[in-house]
């Protein structure tokens, strides 16, 4: 019996779709709900709770705003790696690559500094529901760029040796939805008064 | 046995097939993986399947144990129970949350979704695995790890979590309230954990039916059951995550102070009951689909005719899927909610079960007519339909806002609840284990013994939940721990009822023991051969050999029509693989 004639699962793809891809499409679409619960739940609670504005005054915008700078700029170079690992140069990809996880890392580095701030002045996680919420929701944010960075930390040293340069591509849409996060976030957090 | 060819795509695969040749060593037999790698660390669907339905009885046995100790207690309040002791009231409230919680988390969803789903959707869409094996292994490894934190929790001080299991704060947000500090973290923890299992596995579910199926085989060419499971999972995954984001709300106000659910600090309590049921009655339907599949492939076979108006029924799933996110605050009437959006809720509740009641029309046109064999499978098949149908009718009482005023938290709805929950995950359990286990194992049950393990079953189930309907309109509310303290409740025309619906638990309990035997001489002593197609079949995974080896089929499988063309008169055979080719 020949190789090809067996019906290995992997090798299908009735959809078009590469699974990988179907899969990351998925996975997103379960996170959009985690977060879209939350964020509802944030809303409405907002609307109720008008006093919340004094509270969210003092949240860090200029800090927020350059955070949004920094994740959006690493998806340029997520973009980038993925348009490399299309043209078949995994080390350009993982280049790239390593370049994302640096804005990641970035990003976490002015959140710690901006929390350690807020911290000291009083504005702890208990100190009212604002607070909760905005530590809550910023904090799954933040897990979520650490586990990405991570996933794309192993894609990157695949790449680089020319291995799973499919995996690129997903890397790069999850990379696209924790900004798409954000983007919701520093509205919601930092900007609305 | 080489299966490293060109593979292209996914490391997950070649991966898994890797282990499967590389750890022959130690065994004479090269086709032999070891011991940990074929039982603890496999990657083959069909031994996953395995681990998550033993995992799930193991803790349906322990769910049923502590049924047994509250139905003692309540129908002997305060006296020794055999094999517990004494029942305080703080363990009879642990033991009720925690019965709910494991037969719904522990047992209805690995049993129904994971174990028959990873063990029939690659056969039964002709592929050999998962797309994701490696995937697939992580999931089960989370869920086991989710069960032992579960059954952690009623070790550590204060005990395990006794909030009840729809965990209401603020009685389950502080442990000043439930006294159990340990037990509510690990309990939230865990089914956290849980979910995260059921989102992997679900992927895989969703991605393989998407993109792996046989040449030539349509959606609309997938067997009832694949199409139910992958629709719940689809469910699961667009309900859950609003609960995921609760579920850490709640652990914050558990454990660092914040009082999300807090209403003496400020928070809100009803916003946890939304996040919950806006999950939770989904689940409802994410439980149910699978087994409705189920019944649905089974009545097919037995009635030898083909299942009437396929299209159709998938259309009400659909509609039933989207339904079901707009039905969840029925379970708030008395919650305090705006009576106006009550009678939203009453509406979509009440519309919610047309496409129920037309799934099981269609059944029973598909029986009508049929020539039908009461084999075991059969009996647990229309068992169902018949028991689920008492418990969707009395579901319409509880939906309509008005009377739920009076039924809510009464016996009423714990009996209701159980006729949906019982034929779901027992019944189903039973229905989908007689039907596939010939697949399964490669030997046949025993019929006779099958038959009167059916039959005590469903008497002892009905003799438990039949009198709770009365007590509860009688108005037993359903968290009392000892009716002696309730004057009016303490009547001894109740407690017969009482008395007897524990006996109906007691004889359900035993039936088990004929299950257990039937186990016993069918695969040690009798070892009846299977064959690949014991039931004349269909669908695809009976036209592979019983049990299926590693990569399931041997060569390719083509498609050629549904799954369900028996008795077509042209023929002189009453059923037609989908995968025979069709006469030149």
């Amino acid at each position: 019996m020949s190789t090809a004639a067996k019906p290995i699962a992997t090798l299908r793809s009735v959809t078009g779709v590469p699974t990988g891809r179907l899969a990351m499409w998925w996975l997103l679409a379960s996170e959009i709900v985690i977060f879209g619960g939350l964020l509802m739940t944030y809303v409405m609670h907002r609307i109720g709770h008008p006093e919340w504005a004094t509270e969210a005054a003092h949240t860090n915008t200029v800090a927020g705003a350059v955070n949004t700078v920094v994740l959006l700029s690493s998806s340029l170079s997520a973009v980038l790696a993925h348009q490399a690992a299309q043209t078949g140069n995994g080390k350009k990809a993982a280049n790239y690559l390593w370049l994302t996880i640096l804005g990641a890392c970035m990003f976490l580095v002015i959140k710690s500094f901006e929390w350690t701030h807020e911290i000291k002045e009083g504005f702890v996680l208990t100190r009212s529901t604002f607070w909760s919420f905005y530590y809550c929701a910023a904090g799954l944010h933040a897990l979520h760029v650490i586990a990405g960075s991570i996933a794309m930390a192993i894609v990157a040293i695949d790449a680089a040796k020319g291995k799973e340069l499919q995996r690129v591509e997903y890397a790069g849409i999850y990379w696209h939805f924790v900004d798409v996060v954000w983007v919701f976030l520093f509205p919601l957090l930092y900007i609305a008064k | 046995m080489s299966q490293t060819a060109t593979h292209h795509d996914h490391g997950t695969a070649t991966q898994g097939h890797d282990a499967h040749g590389h750890d022959s060593h130690g065994h004479g037999h090269h086709e032999e993986p070891g011991f940990i790698k074929k039982y603890l660390w496999s990657t083959d669907h069909k031994m996953i399947a395995q681990q998550y339905m033993w995992t799930g009885v193991a803790m349906a046995l322990i769910g049923g144990y502590l049924a047994y100790a509250f139905r003692m207690q309540l129908a002997f309040p305060g006296k020794f129970i055999p094999a517990y002791g004494y029942m305080s009231s703080l363990q009879y409230n642990t033991a009720v949350t925690n019965h709910g919680t494991i037969m719904i988390f522990w047992f209805a969803m690995p049993v129904l979704i994971a174990a028959f789903g990873n063990f029939l959707i690659p056969l039964m869409i002709g592929c050999d695995d998962m797309v994701f094996p490696r995937i697939n292994r992580l999931s089960y490894q989370v869920f086991l790890l989710s069960a032992i934190i579960l059954i952690a929790s009623f070790l550590v001080p204060g005990g395990g979590f006794n909030g009840a299991w729809t965990a209401y704060p603020p009685l389950s947000g502080n442990s000043e309230y439930n006294m159990a500090h340990w037990g509510s973290t690990l309990w939230v923890l865990a089914v956290a954990l849980e979910f995260v299992a059921f989102l992997l596995g679900g992927i895989n579910f969703i991605t393989t039916a998407m993109n792996s199926r046989a040449p030539g085989m349509r959606l609309w060419d997938m067997p009832l059951v694949v199409w139910m499971i992958v629709i719940a999972s689809i469910l699961f995954m667009a309900s859950v995550g609003p609960l995921i984001a609760g579920a850490v709300m709640l652990l914050f106000d558990q454990n660092f102070g914040t009082f999300f659910f807090a209403p003496e600090r400020g928070g809100d309590p009803v916003l946890w009951q939304h996040l919950f049921w806006f999950f939770g009655h989904p689940e409802v339907y994410v439980v149910l689909l699978p087994a409705m599949g189920m019944s649905g492939d089974i009545i097919a076979t037995f009635s030898r005719k083909k299942l009437f108006a396929y299209k159709t029924l998938l259309y009400t799933v659909f509609g039933t899927g989207i339904i079901s996110f707009f039905v969840w605050a029925h379970h708030q009437f008395i919650a305090g909610i705006d009576p106006r959006m009550a009678n939203i809720f009453t509406v979509t509740t009440l519309i919610i079960s047309v496409p129920i009641a037309e799934m099981c029309f269609l059944f029973i046109a598909t029986l009508y007519g049929g020539s039908i064999t009461l084999t075991v499978p059969m009996l647990w098949g229309l068992a169902f339909v018949g028991e689920f149908l008492l418990g969707g009718v009395t579901g319409i009482f509880l939906g309509a806002s008005g009377a739920d005023i009076f039924f809510h938290d009464s016996y009423f709805v714990v009996a209701h609840f159980h006729y949906t929950f019982v034929p779901i995950a027992i019944i189903g359990f039973f229905m989908g284990f007689t039907y596939w286990s010939p697949k399964m194992f490669g030997l046949m049950l025993d019929e006779t013994l099958g038959k009167i393990h059916f039959w005590i079953t469903i008497v002892g189930f009905n003799m438990i939940f039949i009198p709770l309907f009365f007590t509860g309109l009688w108005g037993d509310h359903r968290r009392i721990y000892n009716y002696n303290n309730f004057s009016e409740l303490a009547r001894p025309e109740l407690q017969d009822l009482r008395i007897i619906a524990t006996v109906g638990l007691l004889i359900m309990i035993s039936a088990q023991v004929f299950f257990v035997i039937n186990l016993v001489k069918s695969y040690f002593v009798t070892k009846k051969k299977a064959g690949d197609n014991p039931w004349k079949a269909n669908t695809l995974e009976w036209q592979c050999p019983s049990p299926p080896p590693h990569g399931n089929f041997a060569t390719m499988p083509n498609v050629y029509r549904g799954p369900y063309e028996y008795s077509l008169p042209e023929r002189e055979s009453d059923f037609w693989p989908q995968n025979e080719p069709p006469a030149a």
